[in-house]
């Protein structure tokens, strides 16, 4: 009975966040639930025993179910037949087994059947999840979706529509098209309203859709005739059960295979409407990819916990020279990154989380009553903070997820490039991460303003003043000195006032921005929990080199010798 | 129809995992030395139990199991995948019972639950694999049974249909209702426990579980009648003392002794296929792996 949950303290540790206290007291509303619902908490640690024991459910599942079927999953994939997506076998068995558990709609309110959790948790099981299979992750973690639904959507529609995901049917979301990519505004599904019909009918095409074939769908389309940019763009629900959605096809990808990426063919499909027209792309689609955007973080986070185990369970039972590799210098140095890597982002992870529990729960508390003055600024407080981690986060988790899945192959060396071996998939399921839900180069775009206007900074400030152990005192030193390299880089590109020249640098600046973070977040794990100590010092001397390394790039850049990168 | 289901349902020391430290100097299993499970036969006849619930909505399933305090842990087990209720037959006087006192024992808190359409068990337990206790209790309550089931495949007008794992094949029986029915691994497995019913029942104790309860959370006891769990001594099950535990067990260990491989006990394999398959089986079968 292997258990992901259960397997080191590292979960744990991150769930029992002194925070938590705060997001569980806003998330249940004083334990109001607890006289109407029998599985409802009573109080803080009730609710916390709750937490720590579904997700025990959830390491369990991943680590006997989920992940044993990933490698047949990977190999069989879904398919198409008469417009309709047929998953993997095992794709349906894990699905069973989580529908069985009960894992759908997790952090839906109770009257809705959901379990009411904070994101927190949620996130710590689509990190387990994607620790499994990375391509589950996707279909299971579109249960996102309905948050938007939830946020968005009438009374009327919660009745009828949340209840069946937290029953265990599927979601996706219909956004992009052949012509509209990273440019959503450029989308052109056709929405006609009909008097006599009393309803919305969808005509067009959709494609690249994650698990498009799913029982609800949320759909971008154009509401406004003759508009052509973002502004004529509303939401709709498409309910499966009403027809006029077929899959053409489904795509043949290098990864994720397990998770069918639809073309769909939209003929006269009978569609309702969320919220107000024209907010769809936005208002409600920027908070739907806020949501998929921590769920891509958790996805990378799982895939670089993944790759560490794989490349760590190879590097001591490989032997070479005589040896296990895992004694060379050049192989622990790779797997000790590797484990700070993983660390790193596992942090960025539920610290970002974390922001978004609080400002989402307050958001949803003044739906009910005005917000006293404090909570107003408590909200806007972490609403800015969770926009600031949200690009960051996502950007570099992702790419350290193919850093890590590239170094697990390296670590297997020839054996890593067959078939034979895990990390082979791990490699392919990674490479998506940092592009869809926004590519790295669109994390930076987002993240810059946050550099610039110094969100990111006022945070770090905030980490350094904290008390720390003694023994972390020469870490804390170090990222002092980071820091003040950062503050000195970003004064330099800002007055330039020179915008291409900001763009030009913006990339360098956020990745400088987040070895700060990343490493204070380290080193207030390691000051709670003495085995993050390891990968504190291994990560704040990798972050130390690459600020210095950013740092020499700018301050020896030559403004005019940019005209050389042009095309 | 409405079925009432009871699944008996036993903790054992997790025998797969034995380590070096299992067995005590006396010959006798150290328990302490290994994790209690739920019987993993018992967790699919389980599953066929939730099976026939789902199916017929409106059903219960009900465990009973006999152990020391600690196996209330299986009712809550059960629970946590879907169970109604369940009852901890447990008492020092149950103690030492070998697989007639404890078919006796079952018999009889089965008597006193009265009403059931059906009984479900695994077919035997991975500390003593007797196979033995299913089929007594049907006998002392003079049932007709069902054994290696594989899969309980309908019960519908006072009829069951299951089908059975034979040595070599699968049979499809029909019997009457009410019947004892013993389940094989071979089964489906148990489904994983459920995040509403862990939240629902994980405060659930019986009596003497109370005793050591954190204090924050007796009042619940009383809001919540179903936390309350049953446990039953011998007196409440009406049972006769002589026949219970160790003096009601006919069977006595004799000696134990170390099993020392000789070398004529060897076999010669070649790595063709089909002798590797033999073996593998043979080690899983007698759970020298897996």
């Amino acid at each position: 009975m292997a258990n992901y949950y259960l397997d080191s303290e590292t979960y744990k540790h991150h769930l029992h966040h002194p925070l938590m206290k705060r997001i569980v007291e806003l998330k249940e509303r004083n334990f109001a639930d607890k006289e109407a619902f029998d599985y409802a908490p009573v109080d803080f640690e009730d609710a916390m025993d709750s937490y720590d024991k579904v997700l025990e459910i959830v390491g369990e599942i991943c680590a006997d179910i989920i992940a044993p079927n990933a490698e047949e999953v990977d190999h069989e994939g879904p398919t198409v037949a008469n417009g309709r997506v047929i998953y993997a076998s095992g794709t349906q068995r894990n699905l069973e087994a989580v529908r069985k558990a009960g894992l759908m709609g997790i952090n839906m309110p109770r009257q809705y059947g959901g379990l009411n959790f904070p994101t927190v948790p949620y996130i710590m099981a689509a990190d387990m999840v994607s620790r499994a299979d990375a391509s589950f992750e996707n279909l299971w973690g579109l249960q996102d979706c309905a948050e938007t639904l939830y946020e968005f959507g009438n009374e009327d529609q919660h009745k009828r529509y949340i209840p069946r995901v937290c029953g265990g049917e599927t979601m996706s979301m219909d956004l992009t098209e052949p012509d509209a990519g990273s440019d959503l505004q450029a989308a052109m599904l056709k929405a006609t309203y009909s008097e006599q019909d009393g309803c919305w009918y969808l005509n067009g095409v959709k494609r690249f859709i994650t698990n498009g074939d799913s029982d609800i769908h949320l759909v971008l389309a154009r509401s406004e005739e003759g508009t052509r940019d973002g502004r004529g763009l509303s939401m709709f629900i498409y309910d499966k059960k009403n027809g006029g959605v077929n899959v053409r096809r489904i795509e043949n990808k290098m990864g994720i295979k397990g998770s069918p990426t639809c073309e769909l063919v939209y003929k006269n499909a009978k569609a309702e409407i969320v919220g107000d027209r024209k907010l769809g792309l936005i208002k409600y689609v920027m908070a739907l990819m806020n949501g998929a955007r921590l769920g891509i973080m958790a996805q990378a986070v799982g895939l670089s916990e993944a790759a560490y185990q794989e490349g760590f369970a190879y590097a001591q039972e490989r032997k070479q020279f005589g040896k296990a590799i895992i004694e060379f210098p050049a192989v622990y140095e790779m797997v000790a990154l590797m484990r700070a890597k993983a660390d790193a982002s596992r942090s960025m992870l539920y610290e970002t989380a974390r922001f978004v529990d609080i400002y989402k729960a307050l958001d949803d508390i003044s739906k009910e009553r005005k917000l006293e003055p404090e909570e107003r600024q408590e909200m806007k407080k972490y609403n800015k903070l969770a926009d600031a981690f949200t690009p960051m986060g996502k950007g570099m988790t992702t790419e350290f997820a193919n850093q890590n899945t590239y170094d697990a192959i390296q670590i297997h060396g020839g054996s890593g490039f067959m078939k034979d071996y895990t990390c082979e998939r791990l490699y392919r399921d990674a490479r998506i991460t940092n592009i869809y839900e926004g590519t790295t180069q669109l994390q930076v775009v987002a993240a810059i303003r946050h550099v610039t206007t110094g969100t990111y900074l006022a945070q770090i400030h905030e980490y350094d003043a904290q008390d720390y152990k003694p023994e972390l005192a020469d870490l804390k030193q170090k990222l002092q000195a980071m820091t003040a390299k950062y503050e000195e880089l970003v004064k330099l590109v800002t007055e330039t006032k020179d915008n291409e020249y900001i763009d030009f640098q913006a990339r360098r600046l956020v990745e400088a921005a987040s070895h700060c973070v990343f490493g204070y977040l380290l080193l207030q794990d390691a000051n709670r929990t003495e085995s993050f100590r390891r990968s504190a010092e291994v990560y704040i001397t990798y972050g130390q080199a690459e600020v210095n390394k950013i740092y020499a790039y700018i301050t020896t850049f030559d403004r005019e010798s940019i005209d050389f990168f042009k095309a | 129809m409405n079925l009432r289901i009871i699944v008996l349902a036993k903790q054992v020391p997790d025998t797969r995992n034995v380590g070096k430290d299992a067995m005590k100097a006396d010959g006798t299993v150290n328990r302490a030395a290994l994790p209690a499970i739920f019987n993993p036969e018992d967790l699919n006849a389980l599953e066929q139990a939730l099976r026939l619930k789902d199916a017929h909505p409106g059903s219960t399933v009900t465990l009973l199991t006999m152990g020391p305090g600690r196996a209330a842990e299986i009712i809550r087990e059960g629970l946590y995948r879907g169970a109604d209720g369940g009852f901890l037959l447990t008492d020092r006087a149950f103690a030492g019972a070998d697989t007639l006192a404890t078919s006796y024992a079952l018999a009889m808190a089965i008597r006193k639950i009265k009403d059931y359409d059906l009984i479900v068990c695994g077919r035997q337990a991975i500390d003593g694999d007797t196979a033995q206790v299913g089929p007594q209790v049907a006998e002392k309550l003079r049932l007709s049974q069902i054994t290696y089931a594989e899969e309980i495949i309908n019960a519908e007008n006072g009829e069951i249909t299951v089908k059975r794992r034979l040595e070599r094949g699968v049979e499809t029986v029909k019997a009457k209702l009410p019947i004892v029915v013993t389940v094989n691994g071979s089964a489906a497995d148990c489904r994983p426990r459920n995040a509403k019913y862990i939240q629902k029942y994980k405060h659930a104790k019986t009596v003497t579980e109370k005793q050591d309860a954190d204090a924050d959370y007796t009042q619940l006891f009383s809001i919540r009648p179903y936390l309350n769990l049953q446990e039953w001594s011998v007196a409440d099950v009406n049972a006769d003392v002589v026949q219970c535990g160790l003096s009601g067990s006919p069977t006595k260990v004799k000696k134990i002794e170390n099993v020392v491989f000789q070398a004529k006990e060897s076999k010669t394999l070649t790595s063709a296929d089909a002798n590797i398959e033999d073996l593998m089986k043979e080690l899983i079968t007698n759970h020298t792996i897996g």
